[in-house]
């Protein structure tokens, strides 16, 4: 069983999260000077900045800017800057613990590997193979990320591998395919300083991608115009020109007006759609019946504002639109992405510098950890796990026969839907804290409570973690080389900076060692990652994501390399569709069919208030490793509810009043900040903590029928004020003065 | 290189903030000045610098003449040997600049990592600064900005110059907060206006 062994409390106390706040050696210590710098990148989010790492006697303790790198050119967000407190934290796991009756123990490897081997193959033996499952995660390197796909259709077997990645950028990816023939942003960063209109459409930039204000700025330097779409008015939104402050869950309408607009006043570019596009009438019925005047009444959105941003962008031929969760985490998050293409693409604004839509991919490899075979659907190279000539070629390179590939399974929400019912029995995880990250966080509890067995490779005891029943100590980012493509789907390379600490492992290592126990050694025979990157490339070669034409040196060499590159003397390729050419086969891209409908969990009298989810500045997913960082957790301690003061009066709720917030799931109580920066009908939590302040309590299990994306950014709910502060605010209070201790 | 602050292009992220204390001069002591505006009414924040005046208030309040300006035109933080911790300073500055820090005994404030400006480095917050609200570039990369540097602020009857540039509208002659400075008393010099 998989019910933490002791009260979260007691275990909390134990494994954390514990605020650190002090670097190796103190602030006045020796590391202040320390020796060596490594060039490497930021663990976090997806724009994978550049920095330098301070280290000392094999520890992390401190960084430098890395100027000279063209992305972010030294600039780095709060995470960034503290994100070198990880390796020396007290919370890091040193050795494998194995649960007992009353807590963990710390295990010899040789037990911990040999006790996950035995039991997987035992579930396997008893239910039949599919009856295991892998979760992976987006912040792995690509060379994990390639291995865990390898591992959960070679070493174990079963159909069912996914990552937390589903939770982040299918929607965008299932639309860029479906439309364009290829899941990845078309255009380089530096374009965006080359727009002249720029609209952002469910993306908060200033929060989740910090160092892409810079672009917007340097565009506005040059006289481009902003449009913001989006409930909150977030830090970028305040400098928008035309300010759309959407109803959650009615992107859609807003895009198919601009579309109705676009139509309606000829700013399509016909000669364009004509030469590289099919289908287009499809969207334009599909638009007609959305005048801006009704569309107004379903988002909100005064016509007139919708009217201008189509406008702005339909006599433009330097537009971009660039899109983030926002957009994408609804029940038709491909629909709203299809949607943006298709305006792209009516006004020609495509395949040139300035001219694109973008999507904003948000965890720190989102983009290298979808191409390579991590995905419950796809192979190495982005290819098709249901192609017979993509299915012939990886066979071959991992020397397997095409029918012992297993065929497509479940994607990330899925699974825990066959946990909790008895389908699946034993998941092994790496890299993924669903228990926050999931929606409907009491039926995720339900369901690891369920399984017979759960493995979990991790370098902190994440909150799912302590439903484990073995916990592989693995390695952060800085302690095994690797590579990752950035939001641009420039591949980077993460350099080893130390060695993982005690008896921690690094995780290819555990992952080959695991292969070994369990029979298949002989396809895992990798010594270190530049071995599974040299397999990588040949899995590759020939797919959509290409990756055959680049190397490590390569990469230091350029700064990073766009993909595809399919030759060694190739230099990458920055930019998608220059020369008009789209990656499906008639070389054309394709407009769709775009249907309104209402969200999973609709508003009604009982639950009158949109609830939308999101992120601070200062946390990272699911907080897993920002929230054990003082510094970071000073900034925004807490998640706090986000109110209109026209709906906080209506309830006498005032900033800093315990308010109780209640869905058709559950209720959370959180503390009230009342601000006139939402839509009076909308509140907003951020959802990066755990238990009884988690936003994904209330959140719903409506996917989105093809990207099996969950709907964070609309659920129904009430609100009223608390009687009395939460249970969580007293445990609160204790955690902050033992860490300052 | 010239320091420049824009709070409009601010997006209250805190990486100076956070960067700050990693400055090997003041580790563990972040020296930048940051608030949000009025978060009730808007998600406008602003962090600030110390602006290092031509004629430092701060410094010509001192009683134990603790704080001087650098030929390089940089203020620095108080001598520790001389700091008497009086806070005349902290009660001076028109900016709001220097803090007492209980720990030290001792005003500090920004020294604009004279530690890595002298080593031809950025200071670590305009480094880091994600939107360049804080930037440390030259005159000529800020010229193509929209906005526009000024460095001269009126206080009332207090004129002060400075070597950190405020980011503003075209044509803003100073920065002034007293009506007085805009309003036609006969002939005096009145504020030259963006409009």
């Amino acid at each position: 069983m998989a019910k933490p062994p002791r009260p979260i409390d007691e275990l909390t106390e134990q494994y954390g999260p514990h605020l650190h706040y002090t670097p190796p050696g103190g602030w006045q210590g020796e590391s202040r000077n320390a020796a060596t710098l490594v060039k490497t990148h930021c663990c976090f989010c997806g724009q994978q900045c550049g920095i330098q790492l301070k280290v000392l006697d094999n520890q992390v303790t401190g960084f430098e800017p890395w100027e000279e790198f063209p992305f972010n050119r030294g600039m780095l967000c709060p995470k960034g800057v503290k994100r070198y407190m990880q390796g020396s934290h007290p919370d890091r796991l040193l050795d494998p613990l194995l649960r007992t009756a009353d807590g963990f123990r710390k295990a010899t490897w040789d037990e911990a590997l040999d006790f996950t081997a035995r039991r997987l193959r035992e579930l396997q033996e008893k239910y039949g193979r599919d009856a295991v499952a892998v979760y992976g995660g987006a912040s792995l390197t690509t060379e994990k990320a390639y291995l865990m796909g390898k591992f959960a259709r070679v070493a174990l077997g079963t159909r069912h591998i996914d990552y937390n990645g589903r939770l982040c950028m299918v929607s965008a990816g299932t639309a860029y395919k479906g439309a364009l023939g290829v899941d990845r942003a078309p255009n380089p960063w530096s374009d965006i300083a080359q727009a002249e209109v720029l609209m952002l459409i469910g993306a908060n930039i200033g929060e989740c991608a910090p160092i892409t204000t810079d672009y917007v700025w340097r565009a506005r330097d040059r006289g481009a115009r902003l449009i913001v779409a989006d409930p909150r008015m977030t830090p970028i939104a305040r400098h928008a020109d035309v300010f759309l402050p959407v109803r959650p869950g009615t992107d859609l309408a807003l895009l198919l007006a601009m579309l109705h607009v676009i139509v309606r006043d000829g700013l399509v570019d016909h000669g364009f759609v004509a030469a590289h596009t099919t289908n287009f009438e499809a969207t334009a019925e599909s638009a007609a019946p959305w005048d801006p005047r009704r569309a107004a009444d379903v988002t909100g959105v005064p016509p007139e504002a919708i009217e201008r941003a189509a406008h702005m962008i339909g006599e433009s031929r330097r537009a971009m639109l660039i899109h983030a969760r926002g957009l994408e985490h609804h029940s038709k998050g491909v629909e709203n992405c299809e949607a943006v293409v298709a305006i792209a693409l009516a006004t020609g604004n495509i395949g040139r510098e300035g001219a694109g839509p973008v999507m904003v991919t948000g965890q720190g490899n989102g983009q290298g950890g979808r191409e390579h075979g991590q995905k419950c659907d796809q192979l190495p190279g982005q290819r098709s796990l249901t192609d017979p000539a993509a299915r012939a070629h990886v066979a071959s390179v991992w020397g397997i026969s095409p029918d012992d590939l297993p065929g497509p399974g479940y994607t990330a929400v899925e699974i825990m839907n066959a946990i909790h019912r008895g389908e699946i029995k034993g998941l092994l995880s790496i890299c993924f804290n669903p228990l926050v990250s999931l929606p409907d966080a009491n039926f995720t509890r339900e369901a690891l409570e369920g399984l017979e067995f759960f493995g979990v490779i991790d370098f902190f005891l994440s909150e799912t973690a302590m439903h484990a029943d073995v916990v592989l100590a693995g390695s952060l980012q800085e302690e095994e080389e690797g590579v990752t493509a950035n939001v641009e789907a420039r591949v980077i390379h993460i350099q080893k900076a130390v060695e993982p600490p005690a008896n921690a492992r690094t995780d290819s290592a555990i992952v080959c060692d695991l292969a070994r126990r369990l029979g298949r050694g002989q396809y895992f025979p990798f010594r270190e990652p530049r071995e599974i990157f040299e397999e990588l490339r040949l899995a590759s070669q020939g797919g959509i994501a290409d990756y055959y034409g680049i190397t490590y040196e390569k990469i230091d060499r350029q700064m990073g390399v766009f993909w595809p590159c399919p030759t060694l003397d190739h230099p990458g390729t920055p930019r998608l569709f220059e020369d008009g050419r789209f990656f499906h086969p008639d070389g054309k891209a394709r407009f769709m069919k775009l249907e309104w409908r209402e969200s999973g969990d609709p508003v009604d009298e009982a639950f009158p208030v949109y609830l939308t989810t999101g992120r601070v500045v200062s946390q990272y997913l699911s907080g897993a490793q920002t929230r054990r960082i003082g510094a970071l957790v000073d900034q925004y301690p807490e998640p706090r509810l986000e109110l209109h003061p026209r709906l906080a009066e209506q309830h006498g709720i005032k900033t800093g009043d315990w308010v109780t917030v209640t869905s058709r799931r559950s209720a959370i109580t959180l503390e009230a900040l009342v601000v006139r920066t939402i839509r009076p009908d909308t509140v907003f939590i951020p959802y990066h903590w755990p238990g009884d302040r988690s936003a994904n309590r209330l959140t719903h299990r409506t996917l989105d029928p093809r990207s099996k994306i969950p709907e964070y950014k609309v659920s129904a709910c009430r609100i009223e004020k608390a009687a009395r502060p939460p249970e969580w605010a007293a445990r609160r209070a204790q955690l902050v003065e033992g860490g300052r201790a | 290189m010239e320091f420049y602050v824009d709070p409009s292009r601010c997006i209250g992220c805190q990486a100076c903030l956070k960067a700050c204390e990693e400055c090997d001069t003041h580790r563990g002591v972040s020296m930048i000045n940051f608030d949000f505006v009025d978060r009730a009414e808007t998600i406008a924040s602003a962090a600030f610098v110390c602006w290092h005046c031509d004629n430092p208030t701060c410094a010509q309040v001192c009683p134990a003449d603790a704080i001087k300006k650098y030929e390089d035109g940089i203020v620095g933080s108080s001598l520790k040997p001389r700091c008497i911790g009086c806070s005349n300073c902290v009660l001076a500055c028109p900016f709001g600049i220097p803090k007492l820090v209980p720990q030290y005994e001792q005003m500090m404030k920004c020294d604009m990592c004279y530690d890595r400006t002298a080593a031809g480095k950025r200071p670590m917050c305009a480094t880091v600064c994600p939107s360049q609200a804080l930037a440390y570039v030259t005159p000529e990369a800020i010229a193509g900005r929209r906005e526009k540097p000024v460095n001269t602020f009126r206080f009332g009857q207090q004129t002060i110059a400075t070597k950190v540039y405020m980011m503003a509208p075209e044509g803003t002659g100073a920065i002034a907060i007293d009506v007085a400075d805009y309003t036609w008393e006969g002939e005096h010099e009145a504020v030259p206006q963006a409009f």
